[in-house]
């Protein structure tokens, strides 16, 4: 009986009917437009940045020396793909931020985790953290290449120190979004202290652990260049300096485009995993 | 008989900075018998949250002892089903992942078959599988009310678990909670501010005052069960309500600091 009046409550499943001659709204603050609207408008704002870059090489608006045109760039990629030696930098370097990326968050994602939990932790780590992150990254160069000489090891402890102490405290502010009624629920289900950090805690964290890790994977290629700038034989930063070298801005270019194409695809790799893990993320009413 | 659950002389005051500690709780003292159904009733800010949590084991008293089954509370656990106002259904899980959490104690097998019968007891077996972002809050709450007893605890410890919820729905979650109470003959220990439902519910309210909160009176509601909805126009249901209102208003003015004010304007 009372079940019954409740199930009236219950809204029922499917479409509703579409109001006909619907005064369209205008566009306004945070609403919302089709996935096909947004692609298009994305799409254009590309080929508009192309045709202004391809106008200024064309015209001659600037010395070409400075800003070769689109064609110039793509003729010297195909040089670089034709030869294999585009597939070695990449390899080498991805294997490089892999790696890097890796060491770091393997150590910063329990650190963060303990130092967002426990303020002890956090009060015997943030301060040094807070103060190391300040410190530019290409400066630890002469320090490394005493410690480790110009082997691999020490491009991944420049990426490591490049995005370590960022990615520590992104964690621990991850941490501290867990509403205190969740432990509180937590405990009062009969859950000890290491299943609340880890089922509750923890849990609650994810998703903005992996949005942190997206965030820092997107560091670790900007720190790229500055891990191969001494010492190393391939990859794409070294290959970028190689070219100002030689004033060969069109591989510059290249190299640079290239960087940021497979940035996006790790990026997008990062936001497929978020979303497959984390349906329940999607806004819902 | 001897009581389920013993509030005995809880005393509870929080330390402040660059102030002398605030006496939130000066002395309460109540008991529930098994199966009894206890609202505590008072202003906002009278220290009604302040003592549930404290039977949950949430808080610790400064002085006194609460005991349950006759041992003394030292912290949470699952003898005491919490529901609190704010929704506190874990969002990674669908509703039935929600009940099952409080099912440790039973075969991984037989989880699934009884958060399904919980989320039945509250009308929801249709939405077993949605987050709760998908439910709205009445549905979330009952979700919450299925979990609490999944636990199958000793007492139901709520704190205005409908607080949030508009009038209507919130007449409907009082509805079911009695239906189910009636039942499962539960024990329940009912934090709320608004003298109807606490008098539609509860065998006895415990009308709290405020500065510090105190047991300002025990009132017994010898309203017959089952109770119906219409009930609420009857005699005896609205001298209970101008009686426990009356205290309500004596304890407000006072808390408020509103007395002089009052007396000048008259009302
Ligand atoms: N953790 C706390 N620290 C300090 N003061 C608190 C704390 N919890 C509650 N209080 C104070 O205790 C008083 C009673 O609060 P509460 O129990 O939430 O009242 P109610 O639930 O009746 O509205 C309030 O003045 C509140 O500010
Ligand atoms: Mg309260």
């Amino acid at each position: 009986m009372i079940v019954a009046t409740f199930q009236a409550e219950n809204p029922s499943v499917g479409a509703a009917p579409q109001a006909r001659g619907q005064r369209r709204r205008k566009a306004g603050i945070f609403s919302p437009i089709p996935r096909k609207h947004y692609a298009l408008t994305a799409g254009i704002a590309l080929v508009v940045l192309l045709a202004v870059w391809w106008a200024a090489s064309a015209f001659k608006l600037v010395n070409p020396l400075f800003l070769p045109g689109p064609g110039e760039v793509w003729k010297s990629f195909r040089l670089w793909t034709s030869d294999n030696t585009l597939w070695l930098d990449t390899r080498d370097s991805v294997t490089r931020i892999m790696l890097g990326f890796l060491v770091s968050s393997l150590v910063a994602v329990p650190v963060g985790i303990l130092m967002g939990t426990y303020k002890r932790t956090e009060a015997a780590i943030e301060p040094i953290v807070g103060f190391i992150r300040y410190m530019p990254a290409v400066a630890f160069i002469p320090l490394t290449l005493i410690w480790f000489g110009t082997t691999e090891t020490q491009k991944i402890v420049i990426l490591f120190i490049g995005v370590f102490f960022q990615e520590v405290l992104l964690v621990m502010d991850n941490v501290k979004t867990v509403p205190k009624q969740f432990v509180e629920m937590a405990y009062t289900l009969g859950l000890r202290q290491p299943a609340v950090l880890w089922r509750v805690v923890v849990r609650y964290s994810l998703p903005g652990i992996v949005d942190t890790l997206r965030i820092c994977m997107g560091w670790a290629w900007t720190y790229l260049v500055v891990a191969e700038l001494v010492g190393a034989q391939t990859g794409l930063g070294f290959r970028i300096q190689t070219a100002q070298r030689y004033l060969d801005t069109p591989l510059i270019l290249a190299g640079i485009i290239w960087i940021g194409i497979l940035g996006l695809a790790f990026d997008y790799g990062f936001k497929l995993i978020y979303v497959k893990a984390f349906p329940y993320m999607k806004r819902g009413r | 008989m001897s009581d389920l659950l013993a509030i005995d002389q809880v005393w509870k005051s929080f330390p402040r900075r660059k102030a002398e500690d605030l006496l939130v709780l000066k002395d309460v003292s109540l008991t529930l018998a098994e199966g009894e159904f206890v609202s505590l009733l008072g202003a906002s800010g009278c220290g009604k949250s302040t003592l549930l949590r404290i039977v949950a084991g949430l808080e610790q008293e400064t002085a006194g002892e609460i005991r349950l089954d006759g041992a003394q509370v030292v912290g949470p656990g699952r003898d005491r089903g919490m529901v609190f106002q704010q929704y506190t259904l874990f969002p990674w899980l669908t509703a039935q992942g929600n009940v099952e959490f409080a099912l440790d104690d039973v075969p991984r097998g037989q989880r699934a078959e009884i958060a399904r019968e919980y989320l039945n007891v509250v009308g929801l077996l249709k939405f077993a599988d949605n987050f709760p972002n998908e439910l709205s809050g009445g549905m979330q709450q009952r979700v919450a009310i299925a979990r609490a007893l999944a636990l199958r605890p000793r007492i139901l410890l709520m704190d205005e678990p409908f607080g949030a919820l508009d009038a209507q729905t919130r007449g409907l979650m009082q509805e079911l909670l009695l239906s189910i109470w009636e039942r499962d003959r539960l024990s329940v220990l009912f934090v709320t501010h608004d003298v109807e439902e606490a008098l539609i519910l509860s065998d006895r309210v415990c009308v709290l005052g405020a500065s510090p909160g105190h047991v300002r009176e025990i009132v017994d509601v010898p309203i017959p069960r089952p109770r119906v909805y219409e009930l609420r126009d009857s005699a005896e249901f609205v001298k209970l309500k101008q009686h426990v209102h009356g205290l309500i208003h004596d304890e407000a003015v006072k808390a408020t600091g509103l007395a002089g004010v009052l007396a000048r304007g008259g009302y």
